[in-house]
């Protein structure tokens, strides 16, 4: 696993010159790619129909959760040493970290509600909606990118492409099923219809 | 007052042994067999003639300098294996390997705008206009990180005095080598090729700015700017260019590669200023490579000396 790697080139000293700035890039890619990874499961299972790929939905949120607090703490320890005045300067005064903020903030209620029983608490429909935070997340996080690097925009816009690409295929899924809808006007079907597809 | 004096010398601070091993076997070599080295150069370039280099001669007659600072001088592996110099790569470690085959030889450095004569200099000539020194400086990157560095070279003012820049000119442009089979950089536009830097007529006769042309001892590494550079230790990196084939004396300040890329964040004058943040982080404090923690940022980055070249001037707005 990616941290392991992390972890192993730190003990032998193979972080290169500056090991805290290669932590702190190397935990925010990781968090962005499982992000997008996450987000590449829905579209997956529905082009291929294979739907145990559901099944590991979850565990790769939780990855770019946890990816997500290692790059938050290598920020707030390793480059603030926990100066709570310097960040909430920082937050207000430099939109990278505040798209970086948000896009962390947003997954934590993702993460506090991804049990099984927080679904059956929640009811499926407002879990779902509660979970399309995930987008805005991945978002924020792909901006706090962009805006992060000094001119050279090639890795943070690969991101942007590949999320713009799995954001697109939501639509297209969602449209075609629009307008399949009215053809099958039981409520039943649909309903089922939305809550596989979701 | 004792508490203090050892308080100020940290663990961190004490040179890396192989640092200090290395400078004991040069000033051996230098000293003792200074000729026998000399000869074994002169083999190897017979032998093979000089595609890639110098990097790894040693240099002659090294003097030292008053101007030097006393603070541990960072490994040579991370000054040339992190460092930016987008002609070649945009991360910091690619320009080591991908700069290995730039050729230095034959060199020349065009002088032109407002001076008496333009002319051509070929590198070995401008080498020999000044006696080499030994110049530590402390080297901060606008990105927040620095690094301390034993350049080799003298001021940049040898060089200006003896090309004879006429009363008009107010300004010197430096640019950097377009070459884009040689650097694979150029060819994408991440910035406007070749690469342009400039300085007031007083800031490049100013002692400190040194035309450099080694470090460690030794010739320049391809990936640090060989075969010719400027190093302006209270500047903003970005601001040293490298791998200088022109030098042009203006009337009018010069645009410079980064201003023209984002002219809000990046300035002409790029002076190190903690009380100046960019506009997307802060410049109080920054990381010196190899240190944990975070070091203040000081005001032209420790060289006070600088301060009356800009006296009345607004530093907000001249960032």
């Amino acid at each position: 696993m990616p941290l392991g790697r992390l972890v192993w080139k730190g003990l032998h000293a193979d972080l290169g010159a500056n090991p805290i700035e290669a932590i702190t890039h190397g935990t925010g890619d990781w968090t962005l790619t499982f992000l997008l990874l996450t987000l590449s499961i829905t579209p997956l299972r529905k082009l291929t129909q294979q739907y145990w790929l559901i099944g590991l939905r979850r565990m790769l949120g939780l990855f770019a959760f946890f990816y997500g607090c290692l790059h938050l703490m290598t920020y707030v320890w390793l480059d603030k040493f926990f100066d709570v005045h310097e960040m909430l300067a920082d937050i207000a005064k430099r939109r990278f970290i505040t798209a970086g903020m948000t896009a962390f903030t947003l997954m934590i209620p993702l993460a506090l509600t991804s049990t099984k029983w927080s679904i059956r608490k929640l009811g499926g429909k407002r879990w779902q909606a509660l979970h399309r935070l995930i987008y805005f997340s991945a978002a924020a996080g792909v901006i706090h990118y962009i805006w992060l690097v000094k001119a050279d925009l090639k890795k943070p816009l690969e991101y942007a492409f590949v999320l713009a690409a799995l954001m697109l295929v939501r639509v297209v899924f969602w449209a075609a099923r629009k307008s399949t809808a009215p053809n099958h006007s039981s409520t039943g079907l649909s309903k089922s219809g939305s809550l596989l597809s979701q | 007052m004792l508490i203090k004096k050892a308080a100020d010398i940290r663990p961190s601070e004490i040179t890396p042994k192989s640092v200090y091993l290395n400078r004991r076997k040069f000033l051996a070599g230098a000293g003792t067999a200074g000729a026998a080295a000399a000869l074994g150069i002169g083999l190897r370039e017979a032998i093979a003639p000089s595609l890639t280099a110098h990097a790894g001669n040693k240099i002659d007659g090294i003097r030292k300098s008053p101007l030097s600072t006393t603070e541990t001088v960072t490994p040579y592996k991370d000054v040339t294996h992190y460092n930016n110099y987008y002609e070649f790569a945009t991360s910091k470690d690619e320009p080591a390997e991908l700069a290995k085959h730039f050729r230095t030889r034959p060199w020349k450095v065009k002088i032109d705008g407002l001076v008496e004569k333009k002319q051509e200099l070929d590198l070995d000539t401008i080498l020999k206009m000044a006696p080499a020194e030994e110049r530590i400086y402390r080297h901060r990157c606008v990105e927040g990180w620095s690094i301390v560095v034993p350049w080799v070279g003298f001021s940049l003012s040898e060089l200006i005095k003896r090309v004879n820049p006429t009363s008009k000119a107010g300004f010197v442009e430096f640019t950097t080598i377009l070459d884009k089979s040689q650097m694979p950089g150029q060819q994408r536009d991440v910035l406007e090729w070749p690469y342009v830097e400039g300085l007031r007529m007083d800031e490049a006769m100013h002692p400190l700015a040194l035309l450099c042309f080694g470090m460690y001892g030794e010739e320049l590494p391809n990936q640090d700017g060989a075969p010719l550079r400027i190093v302006l230790p209270w500047k903003y990196g970005f601001k040293s260019a490298k791998a200088i084939v022109r030098i042009r004396f203006t009337e009018k300040q010069p645009l410079n590669t980064w201003n023209i890329s984002a002219p809000r964040e990046y300035g002409f004058y790029a002076n190190v200023n903690p009380n100046v943040d960019h506009p997307r982080w802060s410049q109080a404090k920054e990381r010196r490579l190899g240190e944990f923690t975070k070091r203040p940022t000081l005001m032209f980055n420790g060289y006070d000396q600088v301060a009356s070249l800009y006296s009345g001037m607004d530093l907000k707005k001249n960032f």
